[in-house]
This record gives structure tokens, C-alpha cells and sequence, in this order.
């Protein structure tokens, strides 16, 4: 009896198979190397990263299928998995020297690192609820373990263990919805799913599949901190390692949103009805808790968690849209966000190599001391701001812009007002930096790493700003082939 | 580029380079650049007169730039020189040369000299504008731009607060009267449909215009006297005429220089020149007319009345030329345009020559102004004391002097007119010339004869130096010609297109056959002040305060200029300072500030610490939350 071969293709996987082999790699030197060589790890660990990243740009434009549709190559998973890659290099570039000072500089760190990069790529690649939970998990499970990787530090601890509480309890809700829409749909490939729920002839489908939606997308809203399900980002993002919280903050929202964009694209497409309103819901509340509950902060971490829940709000009202210019709004507003928000991330690092700058007060007279830094922080503040010319604004007004077309001019509205608000806590650090007297002497090295990472996301920020045509275009081709 | 184009760009060009490159340039070259600025400017304006006024040129007009162009709203930067302009140009440049180098001895110990003569040459080139305008948006811009620079200069001592109060007065109660001047030119390109004189002239000569127009809660006004009233209004306000006049005097806050130049002989007299101008406009409204001629013969004789009591040397001088020019208008008024000119042109030269020669005292003076506490300086100061002389006795209308032509031809005019308004203006103007005469004897006298009032000060006192004295020289040159040059303005027709005189309105031209006492009548008057002067302050120098002490209520009413200050800070100023604390405290600091912006901005901050407790730490309070969440979402949305 002929056993069908299934359909393999490896070279579809080539980038995730890289990253694997370095990850595992990595963790077998680990334990034979010493502990003064582990750091040099970080290196062949940035290497392999690298080398994804140059692998992936070939494959741009390669549309494929593998594993009997489990795996999905096509222009936005290449295009969300270069960003994931660029969310997961910078932060090692920069967090070097705070690695370093913090002895967490060993090999595990960097095997975590590389096996959550490698589950958010699975999760942009998968064409089956299975792939994308197992691409969830894997990067979920990883991030946990970094989040409390200080084990010295009660803080990371509590970090750690409550994203794992927390994002267990996600998990489940993912795995009951999927679960529901197994039971109404009978599978759950994507493309399965989407006949399913296409079925309806204009009617709604059963209340199995509404509920599944319902359940799916709310453990998702937890993975990219939106509002209501966002609680467990301030105190994770302040307790763990800055390093970690930087690149928490930038690569899994950048898989999250792409599992988001698969699901409501593929098996979703049809209920677009009910997402759209759902969606719309997430985003206000995002908005006004990001907004609102950073004002109320002194710690630039944490401030920065609601900031951040506040750019998945912006991001959402793209999605909530549900239209071409809508979709690609948000892809142009994760890749600006990247840089803004690693950009802010890598001047924390430097700042931390003083001994301080952790409390938001730590920034006063930063002008004075080290005029540079300051300005540049200025420059990330006032594009979080969304500031013109630059490139936070060019993010806010295409998501704006699509809300307007769509005719959702309330939520438009919205996102403006609280984008108002939201200016204020930006300014403050601005304002601490430059009209506040020096308390610290700011003494401390900026290393060639930081400088490198500082110097890509000013120019990204600055350039995007003024000259945004390059990216508009990058967007529009990567979601076309997913419309 | 022409050169007679460079007769405006050489101030601006002076004015910008040392008002930007001031500090680099230092002291020395600051004054070279805008004296050789204006000095050039000046010879080009005497060789563009020779051509156009003395010989028989014909008008220059030449386009600059298109300006505006807006539909049907085209508005050119041109240079129109006619003789009305070619007068202007001269005394323009003239007095502002002579300013710009007494400026040199009289400022030489301030340290902010490269902005003071940026601010001069800033003054001249907008004057120039002004003059040269062949449209009535140019003419504003100029007219505007003389007010800032008036302004600045005001208040160019900006650490005196009363010089900062002064600008600001002088700021504000000009645009009242620019208020009205800008309707005024809404009015003429709402009923004309454009800006420019020669295409308003003709429309308005040929009759091609609604006879009456809308204004305001008045049912329908005559056109041309609603057009030339709002004119008029501003014409008051820059020309300090009754009413809008109380900036003037403060305005001597101001170092003299700028008094000479800006508060005596051209700014102020910018309104002389648009009513002159617009006389094409003017000449068809006898009603217009006739509030040009009230207003101007009650400005003379009110303003000579303040001036016999006021003590301070300039302010004497500030009235004074609010008399003078009370006198040009109410010449306008009677459509003597000429003599308001002749006036006008022979008055910048006395009037500036009596405020650069205070000027000289108040130096020899080391500041003070009080001339109650000078006297004597006749045999300290010989040369200013003469030159101060000359000045008074042109003022005053002695014989041959500038002002017995000038002054002469208007009151003539006046008289000839042979109507109620005439007359009426003829009368007080009349009695305003010898007041005239007592008043600038009165000034003679305190400061330079008698006995001095302060020894020390007295001794104290030197001739000033000769960047002071030369310009005086020059000025005192002009006091004593000018008249006698002048009089073939106030021959028959000689500005030509540039002034236009209605059939009949030929007071000018009767002026000259009226019968010898009004010839003589001033001259009269002359002699009366003078003798008046003369009892009062050398025979017997202790009989003015007793007066003063017997008519009181009269002294303190002419002393506090009519108590017109007081009225307006009742009327205006109290109410609108009430109003203003009324909208900041209760519509700003309440309403907007305290319900919209801090308000709001309070409420963000409630939320967020509302938002801030739900933020537990504890787990299971989250937990909680995204339960809640999901049982919105699918009872909502499921």
C-alpha cells in the first residue's frame, strides 16, 4: 500500500529551520563552554539572526504551501518575519553592554531569545489554527522564562510568573475558542474554517463559530496587550530586565499582529461583521487606557507598557477598519513603532549604564549633561507623539486616514483626542530632560553596539518622517496577496 | 531698476543692514550706512524735484512689482512722482538727513545706536512708501509702516515704563483712527472695484458710482462723504487731530530726534498728504470738506491753548505742531490744498529746526526739560540760542520768514472762502496765532532770558557739538528760504493732476486779492503775543504763577490739555480694563480654563488614578478583568 508522501517543501522553512539549528547550536556550546566565553554566544546567536534575515529577503515574493497547508509562505509572512528579525537583532545589539553588567550574558538567554523568534515566525507562517498555536506557545513559553531571567531580582520573578499565570489562562481561552470552531467548522485549517463560516448564505453561522471568534481573538488581544486584556503588561514590563522588556515590547506584538492579520483574513474573512465591532471595542479601550493610565506614572517602563498598549489601540483602529488601506495602515504603523519604540529602549539602556533611569525623574537636566542624548530622546518622544515631521505622525494619519475612508469617523475622533492626551506623559520626559536641574552627573559610556542601534532607529524615525513613500509601497506589497 | 526706485530702497537697504548686522558693524559704521543711505537717497530726491517741480517733467510713474493678484483684486507696488510727491520726497529726505546725522552728537552715549538708526532709516523708507504709493493699499502699508516705527522709536528707551506707556498709547490710538482708514479703503474698493488713485479719480470725476451706500445701522449715506470721513478719521488719528490727538504729546517720551523727524515734520503730516491726495474724492463732498475744516481750526486752537501752560519744553513744541497741522487741514478744508502743502513743507523745517534745538538745550541741560528750571542760556548756548530764534520767529509768522507765507496763505484762504465754515476756522485760527506767538516767545524766554532757575545746571551748560549744530544750521537755512522758495506752490495750479480743485471751491486763488487788513492782521496778532510774551515772562516774570493761582480752575483746565485724558480713561479705558478683567477672570480663568482645559485636563488625571488602583499586582484581579472582558465581548459581539 503506497503511504502518500506528504507534501514537503524545506526551503519554505529555511529561515525557521536556521534559527533552530543556531538556537539548539547555541544551547549545546552553552553547556560545554566556559562561563567567560558564554557571551561571545550572543554573537553566534546575532549571526544566525542575520543570516534569517538575509535568507527571508530572497525569499520575498515566494508564495508557497507546505506540510498539507500547515505552513504558509507569502509575501506578508516574509514581510512580518523581517520585522520580527529587526525586533529581535536590535534588542541584542543594544542590551550587550546591560547584558554584560548584569551577568545575565550566559547562553540560555540567547537560546530564549531565538526560540521565541522562532515561534512569532511560526505563528506569521501558519496556514492552521495548530501552527499558530504551537508558534504561540513556543514563543509565549520562552518570553516567560526571559521575563523572570533575572533569578537574583524578586521582581523579574514576579514578572515572569505572572505572564505565565496570566498567559496560561490566555491560552486556554485561545484553545477553547479554536476548540469551538473545530466542533462548528469540522477542521481547523484556515481555509477550512473560512468555508465554514461562509456557509451561513447570509446567515449567521452557529453560535459555536461566533463564540470561537470571540475566544480566539480575546487570547490574541492578550498576546499584543490590548485593553481589557493588557493588566499584565505594566507590571511584567517593569519587572523584567530592561533588555527583556524591549524586546517584549517590539517582536511578539509584531506575531501577534500577524497571526491577528491570518486570522481575520483567512478563517475570519467572512465574519468581518463581527470582528469589525469587536475590534473597535479593543481599540477605544486601548486608546483610553493607554492614554489615560501612563499619566499616572513614574516609572519610564511602566509608562511605557501603556504607551505601548496605547500603539496596539492606534494599530486596532487599522484592523477595526477592515479595508486595503486599512491593513496596510497598521503594517506601516508596526514598522514605525519598531524603531520609535527600540530607538527609546536602547537611550533607557544607556541611561541604565549610569546606575539609573529607571524612574521617569532619573531624565532631569539630561540636556544639560549630555545635550545629545537628550535631543534624541526628545526626537523618540515627540514621534511616539506622533509629532510631524516625524514618522509617528506618518503612522497615526494613514491609520486615521483609513478610519475616515471607512467611515468610522467617531473612532477616528477617538484616536486623535486621546492622542492629545497621550502627548502630555511624552512631553513630560521632554520637559524633565530640558527644563529640570541635573541630579545625576550622567557619567557612563555609550557603547558602539547602542550607538549603531540609536543611529538606525533615529534615521528610520527622521527618514520615514519626511520621506514615507519607500514604506507605503513595502506595505502595499506585502498585503496585497493576502486581500 | 531706477534709480528713482532707490530713492525707497536706500533706507530699507541702511535700515536692514544695520538692524541685522548692527552689533558687528559697531557705532561708527552704523551711522555712516544709514546716513549714505537716506544722504543718497535725499540727492536723488533734489534731482527728481528739480526735474519734476522746478522744471517741467512730467510725472514719473513707474511699476515696481505686481503685489497682489487676486482675481479681480490687483493691487501694483509703483512708484507714482508727481509735484504733490516731489514735495513730500524733499522734505522726507531732507529732514530725515538731517536728523539721522544730529542723531550722531545727540545719541553718542547710548548703547543701542546700530537699532536707533535701523528704526530711523525703518521710519524714512516707509514714509517713502507712503508718498510714492500710487494705489491706497501702498499708501497704507507706508502708513502702517510709519506707525510701527513711530512706535519703536517711542518706545526705543523700552526701560522707562513711561516711554513703553507712551508707544502703546500712541500705538492704540492710531489704530482707532486706522480702524476707520481701512474701512474707508474697503469702501472705495467695494464702490470702485479697485485701489489705484488715477482709475478712483477718474471713476469718481465721471460719476461712476452708486450716489449712496449702505453703512453700518445708517440707512443709506452719501458715497463719497462716507469714503472721505472714514478717510478722514484716519488722517485724524496720524495727524493728532482733536479727538484722536492725546498720543502726541506722550509721544515726546521718544528721544527729540524722533520727535523732529517723526512727530513734527513727516509722520503727522502723512494725513495732510492723503487728504491732499485724495482731494479728487474730497473736493466732492462739501460735507467731508466741512468736517476737515472744523476739526482742523478746533485742533489749532485747542492745541495753542494747552501750549500757553505747559512747562515742559518739548510738550510746548508737541502742541504746537498739533496747531500747526490743525491749520493745514482746516487749509484742505477750504480747498487751499496748496497752502496746506506750502504749510506743510515750510513747517518741517521750522518745526523740526525748534525740536533738534530743544533737543541741543536739553543736552546743554544734561536732560532736563523743565523749562521752569532753566533761563539764562542766552549768553551759555549763543549759537542755539539764535538758531531757536530763527525757528520761533518762522513759527510765529514774522515777516519774510517761512511761516508769514505759509501760515499767511491760509488764513487768507480762509477768509476768502466766504463761507460759515471759513470764516468760523479763519476766526479761531486767528486766535490761535497769537497764542502761537505767546507761546514760542514764552519758551524763548523761560529758557534763554531772564535769570537762570538753576545755578548749577546753569553752569553746567555747553554748546553742543557740531553734528548737533549742523544740521541745525541747514534747517535754520530752510526756516529763513523756505517761504519765499515756496511760494509758487500756492501759485494757480501748480501741483497740476496731483491736486484737484472743484469749480468754485477757488478760495486759494481769491486768497491773494483780499483787502490789506487780513493781509495784515496776523502780523497784528504777531505783535500782540509777543508783547503779551514779553510783559509776562521779562517785565514781570512773577505775574504768571499768581495768575495761575487766581484763574485756577481755567489753569488746571488748560494745564491737563482739557482734561481729554481723563474722559477717554472714564469712557475707554476703565470700561475696556473691566471688561478685559471680566472675560480673563470669569469667560478665561472659570469657564474656558477651569471647566475646558484644566478641567479636562483634571478629569485625565482622576481617570488615571482611578485606572492606576485597578492595577492590583495581584493576579487573580486581572484574571478577573480578562473574564469580564471576554463575557462583554461574546455577549455583546458572540
Amino acid at each position: 500500500m503506497p503511504v502518500p508522501m506528504p507534501d514537503i517543501n524545506l526551503i519554505a522553512l529555511l529561515p525557521e529551520i536556521l534559527i533552530l539549528l543556531v538556537a539548539m547550536g547555541v544551547l549545546l556550546l552553552t553547556a560545554w563552554s566556559r562561563e567567560t566565553t558564554q557571551p561571545l554566544l550572543g554573537l553566534v546567536a546575532m549571526a544566525g539572526v542575520a543570516l534569517a534575515g538575509g535568507i527571508l529577503l530572497i525569499q520575498t515574493g515566494m508564495t508557497t504551501t507546505t506540510f498539507g497547508g500547515l505552513f504558509v509562505l507569502d509575501p506578508f509572512a516574509s514581510a512580518m518575519k523581517l520585522l520580527m528579525l529587526v525586533a529581535t537583532l536590535l534588542p541584542l545589539l543594544m542590551s550587550w553592554d546591560y547584558l554584560a553588567r548584569h551577568r545575565l550574558d550566559i547562553g540560555e538567554y540567547f537560546v530564549l531569545t531565538l526560540f521565541a523568534l522562532l515561534g512569532g515566525m511560526l505563528m506569521a507562517s501558519s496556514g492552521d489554527f495548530i501552527t499558530l498555536y504551537l508558534g504561540l506557545e513556543l514563543m509565549s513559553l520562552s518570553i516567560y522564562v526571559l521575563a523572570a531571567f533575572n533569578r537574583d531580582d524578586p521582581k523579574s520573578n514576579e514578572a515572569g510568573l505572572k505572564y505565565f499565570v496570566l498567559g496560561s489562562m490566555a491560552s486556554g481561552l485561545l484553545l477553547y475558542g479554536i476548540s469551538l470552531i473545530y466542533g462548528g467548522a469540522g477542521g481547523t485549517g484556515f481555509a477550512a474554517v473560512a468555508q465554514a463560516m461562509g456557509e451561513g448564505g447570509g446567515h449567521a453561522p452557529g453560535i459555536g463559530l461566533r463564540l470561537g471568534v470571540v475566544l480566539v481573538l480575546a487570547g490574541m488581544a492578550f498576546k499584543i496587550a490590548a485593553a481589557p486584556f493588557h493588566m499584565w503588561a505594566p507590571d511584567v514590563y517593569q519587572g523584567a530586565p530592561t533588555s527583556v522588556t524591549a524586546f517584549m515590547a517590539a517582536m511578539p506584538k509584531i506575531a501577534g499582529f500577524a497571526a491577528i492579520y491570518r486570522v481575520l483574513l483567512e478563517p475570519f474573512g467572512p465574519m468581518q461583521s463581527q470582528w469589525g465591532p469587536i475590534l473597535q471595542f479593543l481599540a477605544v479601550a486601548s486608546l483610553a487606557v493607554g492614554a489615560l493610565a501612563a499619566i499616572a506614572q513614574t516609572n519610564i517602563k511602566r509608562m511605557l507598557a501603556y504607551s505601548s498598549i496605547g500603539h496596539v489601540g492606534y494599530a486596532l483602529i487599522g484592523l477595526a477598519s477592515g479595508t486595503e488601506l486599512g491593513f496596510r495602515s497598521v503594517l506601516i504603523y508596526l514598522a514605525i513603532y519598531i524603531f520609535m519604540n527600540l530607538g527609546t529602549f536602547a537611550l533607557i539602556l544607556v541611561v541604565n549604564n549610569a546606575g539609573v533611569g529607571d524612574e521617569i525623574n532619573d531624565y532631569r537636566g539630561l540636556a544639560k549633561k549630555r545635550p545629545l542624548l537628550a535631543f534624541l530622546m526628545a526626537i523618540f518622544m515627540f514621534a511616539m507623539a506622533g509629532i510631524p515631521p516625524l514618522a509617528g505622525f506618518i503612522g497615526k494619519f494613514y491609520v486615521f486616514m483609513a478610519a475616515v475612508k471607512a467611515g468610522m469617523i467617531g473612532l477616528a475622533v477617538t484616536g486623535v483626542l486621546f492622542s492629545a492626551v497621550g502627548a502630555y506623559y511624552y512631553l513630560r520626559v521632554v520637559q524633565r530632560m530640558y527644563f529640570e536641574e541635573a541630579e545625576t552627573a550622567f557619567r557612563m559610556e555609550v557603547g558602539l553596539l547602542s550607538r549603531l542601534v540609536i543611529a538606525v532607529s533615529t534615521l528610520a524615525v527622521l527618514y520615514w518622517g519626511l520621506l514615507p513613500g519607500g514604506l507605503i509601497d513595502w506595505a502595499e506589497a506585502s498585503i496585497r496577496p493576502l486581500l | 531698476m531706477s534709480k528713482n526706485l532707490l530713492i525707497v530702497l536706500l533706507p530699507l537697504a541702511g535700515s536692514l543692514i544695520t538692524g541685522l548686522l548692527g552689533r558687528r558693524l559697531g557705532n561708527r559704521l552704523s551711522q555712516l550706512v544709514t546716513i549714505a543711505g537716506v544722504g543718497l537717497a535725499m540727492l536723488i530726491s533734489i534731482q527728481v524735484f528739480l526735474a519734476v517741480a522746478v522744471g517741467e517733467a512730467p510725472v514719473i510713474h513707474e511699476p515696481v512689482f505686481s503685489w497682489i493678484v487676486s482675481g479681480d483684486f490687483q493691487v501694483a507696488f509703483a512708484l507714482l512722482i508727481d509735484r504733490l510727491t516731489a514735495v513730500m520726497l524733499i522734505v522726507v529726505t531732507g529732514v530725515s538727513t538731517m536728523v539721522h546725522i544730529y542723531s550722531v552728537g545727540y545719541m553718542a552715549e547710548d548703547p543701542d545706536q546700530p537699532r536707533f538708526f535701523s528704526y530711523l532709516s525703518l521710519f524714512t523708507f516707509a514714509m517713502l512708501v507712503l508718498v510714492t504709493g500710487d494705489n491706497f493699499l501702498q499708501l497704507f502699508f507706508g502708513w502702517e509702516g510709519v506707525g510701527l516705527a513711530s512706535y519703536l522709536l517711542i518706545g526705543f528707551w523700552f526701560k522707562k515704563e513711561s516711554a513703553c506707556n507712551a508707544a502703546i498709547k500712541a500705538f492704540l490710538v492710531n489704530r482707532v483712527g486706522d480702524f476707520g482708514f481701512a474701512l474707508g479703503i474697503f469702501a472705495i474698493f467695494m464702490v470702485f472695484g479697485t485701489l489705484d488713485y488715477q482709475q478712483v479719480f477718474h471713476m469718481a470725476a465721471t460719476g461712476q458710482f452708486p450716489p449712496t451706500v449702505d453703512f453700518l445701522f445708517w440707512g443709506p449715506v452719501d458715497t463719497i462723504t462716507l469714503i472721505c470721513l472714514l478717510l478722514f478719521v484716519g488722517a485724524m488719528g496720524k495727524s493728532a487731530q482733536l479727538g484722536l490727538h492725546t498720543w502726541l504729546p506722550d509721544a515726546m517720551e521718544g528721544p527729540t530726534p524722533v520727535s523732529a523727524l517723526i512727530h513734527a515734520a513727516t509722520m503727522v503730516t502723512a494725513g495732510v498728504f492723503m487728504v491732499c491726495r485724495a482731494s479728487p474724492l474730497f473736493e466732492l463732498s462739501e460735507t467731508a470738506l466741512a468736517v476737515v475744516t472744523i476739526v482742523g481750526a478746533l485742533t489749532a486752537f485747542f492745541a495753542a491753548t494747552v501750549g500757553l501752560v505747559q512747562n515742559d519744553i518739548k510738550r510746548v513744541i508737541a502742541y504746537s505742531t498739533c496747531s500747526q497741522l490743525g491749520y493745514m487741514f482746516f487749509a484742505a478744508g477750504v480747498s487751499a490744498y496748496a497752502a496746506a502743502m506750502f504749510h506743510l513743507m515750510t513747517h518741517a523745517f521750522f518745526k523740526a529746526l525748534l525740536f533738534l534745538g530743544a533737543g541741543a538745550v536739553i543736552n546743554a541741560m544734561h536732560h532736563e526739560q523743565d523749562m521752569r528750571r532753566m533761563g539764562g542760556l542766552k549768553a551759555k548756548i549763543p549759537i542755539t540760542y539764535a538758531l531757536m530764534m530763527i525757528g520761533t520767529l518762522a513759527l510765529t509768522g514774522f515777516p519774510f520768514l517761512a511761516g508769514f507765507y505759509s501760515k499767511d496763505a491760509i488764513l487768507e484762504s480762509a477768509f476768502a472762502a466766504h463761507t460759515a465754515t471759513g470764516t468760523f476756522a479763519w476766526t479761531l485760527g486767528i486766535l490761535a496765532a497769537v497764542m502761537t506767538t505767546f507761546y514760542s516767545f514764552r519758551l524763548v524766554f523761560m529758557t534763554f532770558h531772564g535769570r537762570p532757575a538753576d545755578r548749577h545746571a546753569w553752569d553746567h551748560a555747553h554748546e553742543a557739538p557740531w553734528s548737533i549744530r549742523a544740521p541745525l544750521l541747514v534747517l535754520a537755512l530752510g526756516a529763513v528760504f523756505a517761504g519765499w522758495i515756496g511760494m509758487p506752490l500756492v501759485g494757480e495750479g501748480w501741483f497740476g493732476p496731483g491736486v484737484f480743485v472743484a469749480a468754485g471751491h477757488d478760495a486759494l486763488a481769491h486768497s491773494h486779492h483780499v483787502s490789506a487788513w487780513v493781509k495784515w492782521l496776523p502780523f497784528g496778532m504777531f505783535l500782540i503775543g509777543l508783547g503779551l510774551a514779553w510783559y509776562l515772562y521779562i517785565k514781570n516774570p512773577n505775574l504768571p504763577p499768581a495768575m495761575a493761582e487766581v484763574w485756577a480752575g481755567t489753569y488746571r483746565f488748560l494745564a491737563n490739555a482739557w482734561y481729554f485724558d481723563r474722559l477717554y480713561d472714564t469712557l475707554f479705558v476703565g470700561p475696556a480694563k473691566a471688561i478685559g478683567r471680566g472675560l480673563w477672570k470669569t469667560g478665561d480663568e472659570t469657564i474656558i480654563d477651569g471647566y475646558g482645559v484644566n478641567g479636562l485636563a483634571a478629569t485625565c488625571v482622576r481617570l488615571a488614578r482611578r485606572m492606576g488602583r485597578a492595577q492590583t499586582g495581584y493576579v487573580y484581579h486581572y484574571a478577573f478583568a480578562m473574564l469580564v472582558g471576554v463575557l462583554v465581548l461574546a455577549t455583546w459581539y458572540g
